[in-house]
C-alpha cells in the first residue's frame, strides 16, 4: 500500500473509512475537527456516507448510536469538553451496548491550546465501563481505529479512542490497509437491550459487568499494551500514548537500560502491571494528561515501593508532557537554558481585521459605558477574543450556551442589564434551550446573536441556524417580534446600532438583537 | 542526517504551506517525517509555529526539545526570536527582517535583529524578494527557499510540490513561487 502523509486526526478518519463506517458524526471542536473534515473530503464525490455536522456532541453521539442500532458502523468525534455535552448518551450506551461497531474519537487538549480545561477523557472510560484505546502515533491511530470497529462488534460495546492535540495535529507518513465493505442494514429488534427501563437496564448492566474478563483479556493479550522487560533494570517506567514518544526521545540509546510498559488500552492490564511493579525496585510513571494510571497504581494492594510521577511532583501536574519534563524526572538538577531575551512580547490571537464582531462590540461597549452595573455573558467562539484589549467587552466565557443561561441566572440575582453574546452556531448547539426558559419566564435579558453564518473559530464549517431560519425559530419559540432586532455589523452603522441596543435595554423583557454579516473567511 | 526545524510566524503568514513543502520534499527523499502544527484559536492573528523533524531513522517525539533545533525559520522576526531557546549549539536562525506589527507593544526591530547576532543567522527582506518574484504573498516560499539551501534534500522535490501547491491557481502563480523559492535560496548562497 502507498504511504500517506496524515495528521493523527486524518489517520483516525482513514482508519474508520477503511473499517467500513456508514457515517461520521461530529460537532467541530479543536483538536478533533479535522477527523470529520477528512471524511467529508473523502466522500465528496461518491456520497456513500453520512458526513454532515451535527447540532452538538450529544446529538452526534445519539445519531451514531442510532446507526449502530441499525447494524451499521459509525464514528463519532468530539473534543474533550464535547464529551461532557455527550456524557448522557455516552454513559447509557455502555448499558445498551451496540449492534454495528461504534467508536468515539475524543481529542483531549493538554496544555489548553484551544480549550477551557485539560480534563482527561480516560476518566470517562473508567466511569462508563467503555474501553479506551490510546495510540501513541498516527500509524497506531489508523490501525487501532480499524480494529476498534471489529472489537466493538465482538464485545457488543462502544469503544473510545483518546487522542491528544500533539497526535491529532501532528503529521507523519503511515501505511494504510485494505478497505472493508460497509455493513448491511440490519436493525435490532432486541427490546431488552435498547429499552432502558429499570428492569431491562439492570439486566444490561449485569451484562456490562460480565464483560470485564473479556476486557482484561484484550488488555493483556490484544497487543495494545506493550511491555519490554529487562532483568537487569532497577527502574521500571509506565507510560501512555504520546508520552511514550517523549520518553523514548529522551532515553534514545539508553532505552535498553530500563524496563518500559507502554499503555494503549484501558481498563489497565492488572495482572501484567502487578507483575511489572513487583519486578523493579523503582517505578516511574510518565503520563500525558491527568495522573490516571498513577492513581490506579495506588489502588494496587501491598504496593510499598516508591512511584515517581505527577503526584509526587517529579513531573508537572498541568500542561503538556514533553521530553524536557521527562529529562527533569531523570535528572532533577537539570535546568532549561531559557535564553529568550527580555524584549520578547506576547502576540495573543485577535479578531481579524474587518471582522464583523469588532463592530458589534464597538456598539455594545458604548451602551455598557452608561451601565456600569450591567454585565456581558459571552460564549465559545471567535467572539471570546472580545475579552482582550482593545475591546474588553465581555465578563464570562464558560461553556457552550452558558452565555444565555448565566444571563438568566444573573438577571434573577438582580443584574441589569444582563447581556448574553453568542454566535449563531453556538446558539444552535446549546443556546436555544436557555432562551426557552427566558421566554417562558419573561426574564429581562438582552441576547445578542452574532450571526456570521458559520462556525468560524474551527475553520468556517456550516452553521445549522442562521439568517431567516434563525428569525423564524426565535418567533416560533415566542420571542416578541418587535424585540427581534436585526442589525448589520458595519462600522458605518455604529450610531444606528448603538441606538437600537439602547432601545432594547429600556425594554423590560426578552430581546434578541441579531448582528448580521458573514465571516470574512467563510 | 536528522534535521529539526521550527517554523514561526503569525496566523495567516503561510507557515503550514512551508511545512507541506518540506514534509513532502523530505518524504520524497526517503526520510521519516514528523510535523506538529497549531490549529484553532491561535490562528487568528496570533503567534503560530510548527515543528518539523526529518531523519533517515525513525522519529519518536512530535515535538523538538529545548536546545535541540537545527533551524528556526521566521516569516517574521519577532516570531523567530520567540523560540531561540530551542536552538542547539550550532543552530541557525533564518528570518525575514520585515516585522508584522499587529500588537501595540511590538519591540524595537533593531534590538531584535541585534539579538539574532548572537547566533548563526541568515537575514533578508523576504517581502522585497517576494515582490521581485511577482507577489508579496510568496514571502513564505522565499523563506522555504532560503532554508532549502541548508537541507540535504534534492531541489527537484521542492519544485514538484510547489507545482502541486499552486497549480490550481494557474501557471503564473506557480512561476512566481518558483522564482520566490530561487530568490530565497540565492539570498543565503550569496552570504
Amino acid at each position: 500500500m502507498k504511504q500517506m502523509m496524515l495528521l493523527g486526526d486524518d489517520a483516525v478518519a482513514q482508519g474508520a473509512i477503511d473499517a467500513g463506517i456508514s457515517g461520521g458524526y461530529a460537532y467541530p471542536g479543536t483538536p478533533s475537527t479535522e477527523i470529520l473534515e477528512y471524511i467529508q473530503r473523502y466522500d465528496a464525490k461518491s456520497q456513500q456516507l453520512h458526513t454532515a455536522w451535527s447540532a452538538n456532541e450529544k446529538v452526534a453521539y445519539e445519531e451514531a448510536l442510532g446507526m449502530s442500532f441499525a447494524g451499521k458502523r459509525a464514528l463519532v468525534c468530539m473534543k474533550h469538553v464535547g464529551l461532557n455535552v455527550a456524557a448522557d448518551p455516552f454513559m447509557n450506551s455502555a448499558i445498551t451496548g451496540v449492534k454495528g461497531g461504534l467508536l468515539l474519537a475524543v481529542a483531549d487538549d493538554p496544555g489548553m491550546h484551544s480549550s477551557q480545561n485539560e480534563q482527561d477523557s480516560r476518566y470517562y472510560s473508567d466511569m462508563s465501563g467503555i474501553p479506551c484505546l490510546e495510540p501513541a502515533n498516527q500509524q497506531e491511530a489508523y490501525d487501532w481505529t480499524r480494529r476498534a470497529f471489529d472489537l466493538s462488534e465482538e464485545l457488543e460495546l462502544p469503544l473510545m479512542m483518546r487522542l491528544v492535540t500533539r497526535l491529532s495535529h501532528s503529521r507523519t507518513n503511515i501505511t494504510p490497509d485494505a478497505a472493508r465493505e460497509q455493513n448491511p442494514l440490519n436493525p435490532s429488534s432486541d427490546h431488552c437491550q435498547w429499552v432502558l427501563m429499570p428492569n431491562n437496564a439492570r439486566v444490561q448492566y449485569d451484562k456490562l459487568l460480565r464483560k470485564s474478563d473479556a476486557l482484561q483479556r484484550i488488555s493483556e493479550e490484544g497487543g495494545f499494551n506493550c511491555v519490554t522487560h529487562n532483568p537487569g533494570a532497577r527502574i521500571g517506567i509506565i507510560t501512555n500514548g504520546v508520552a511514550y514518544n517523549y520518553l523514548m526521545e529522551y532515553l534514545g540509546d539508553r532505552a535498553g537500560d530500563y524496563a518500559i510498559f507502554k499503555i494503549g488500552f484501558y481498563p489497565l492490564p492488572l495482572k501484567s502491571l502487578n507483575d511489572f511493579i513487583s519486578r523493579y525496585s523503582e517505578i516511574y510513571v510518565v503520563e500525558e494528561g491527568n495522573p490516571v494510571i498513577e492513581r490506579k497504581l495506588g489502588e494496587f494492594s501491598g504496593l510499598s515501593k516508591p512511584i515517581r510521577g505527577k503526584l509526587t511532583g517529579d513531573l508537572p501536574l498541568s500542561g503538556e508532557m514533553n521530553q524536557d519534563h521527562v529529562r527533569r524526572l531523570f535528572e532533577p538538577d537539570f535546568q532549561l537554558n531559557s535564553a529568550v531575551p527580555e524584549l520578547m512580547a506576547n502576540r495573543p490571537p485577535q479578531l481579524c481585521k474587518g471582522c464583523p464582531h469588532r463592530y458589534s462590540y464597538d456598539a455594545l461597549n458604548r451602551v455598557m459605558a452608561d451601565h456600569p452595573q450591567g454585565r456581558v455573558f459571552a460564549d465559545i467562539g471567535c467572539y471570546t477574543l472580545g475579552a482582550l484589549p482593545p475591546y474588553e467587552a465581555i465578563d464570562t466565557c464558560v461553556d457552550m450556551g452558558a452565555s444565555v443561561s448565566m444571563a438568566n441566572g444573573a438577571y434573577h440575582a438582580g443584574v441589569s442589564p444582563a447581556f448574553a453574546v453568542i454566535g449563531d452556531s453556538t446558539f444552535a448547539h446549546s443556546g436555544i434551550t436557555p432562551l426557552l426558559d427566558a421566554v417562558k419566564g419573561d426574564f429581562n435579558i438582552k441576547l445578542i446573536v452574532l450571526d456570521n453564518e458559520s462556525v468560524a473559530m474551527t475553520g468556517a464549517q456550516e452553521s445549522l441556524i442562521t439568517q431567516d431560519d434563525l428569525v423564524q425559530l426565535l418567533k416560533g419559540i415566542g420571542v416578541p417580534e418587535e424585540h427581534i432586532v436585526i442589525l448589520e455589523a458595519l462600522p458605518k452603522n455604529e450610531e444606528e446600532n448603538t441606538a437600537a441596543l439602547r432601545r432594547e435595554v429600556e425594554y423590560e423583557g426578552v430581546s434578541v438583537i441579531i448582528f448580521r454579516r458573514p465571516c470574512l473567511y467563510a | 542526517m536528522k534535521c529539526d526545524i521550527i517554523l514561526a510566524g503569525v496566523g495567516g503568514q503561510g507557515i503550514l504551506t512551508i511545512a507541506f513543502l518540506l514534509d513532502n520534499a523530505a518524504l520524497a527523499s526517503g526520510m521519516n517525517v514528523k510535523q506538529s502544527e497549531v490549529h484553532g484559536m491561535s490562528q487568528r492573528g496570533g503567534a503560530v509555529y510548527t515543528h518539523i523533524r526529518f531523519s533517515p531513522d525513525p522519529i519518536n517525539s512530535d515535538l523538538i526539545g529545548h536546545g535541540q533545533a537545527d533551524f528556526i525559520v521566521g516569516v517574521e522576526p519577532l516570531e523567530a526570536l520567540r523560540y531561540v531557546d530551542y536552538l542547539n549549539g550550532n543552530g541557525r536562525i533564518i528570518s525575514s527582517t520585515i516585522p508584522e506589527v499587529n500588537i501595540p507593544n511590538y519591540p524595537d526591530l533593531d534590538a531584535i535583529l541585534q539579538e539574532f547576532g548572537k547566533y548563526p543567522h541568515s537575514l533578508f527582506d523576504a517581502k522585497e524578494l517576494a515582490k521581485q518574484a511577482g507577489s508579496t504573498r510568496s514571502q513564505n516560499i522565499v523563506l522555504a527557499g532560503a532554508l532549502s539551501y541548508f537541507l540535504p534534500l534534492e531541489e527537484q522535490h521542492y519544485r514538484f510540490y510547489i507545482e502541486e501547491l499552486f497549480s490550481r491557481k494557474g501557471e503564473k502563480v506557480v512561476e512566481t513561487n518558483y522564482r520566490a523559492f530561487e530568490l530565497g535560496r540565492q539570498a543565503v548562497a550569496a552570504e
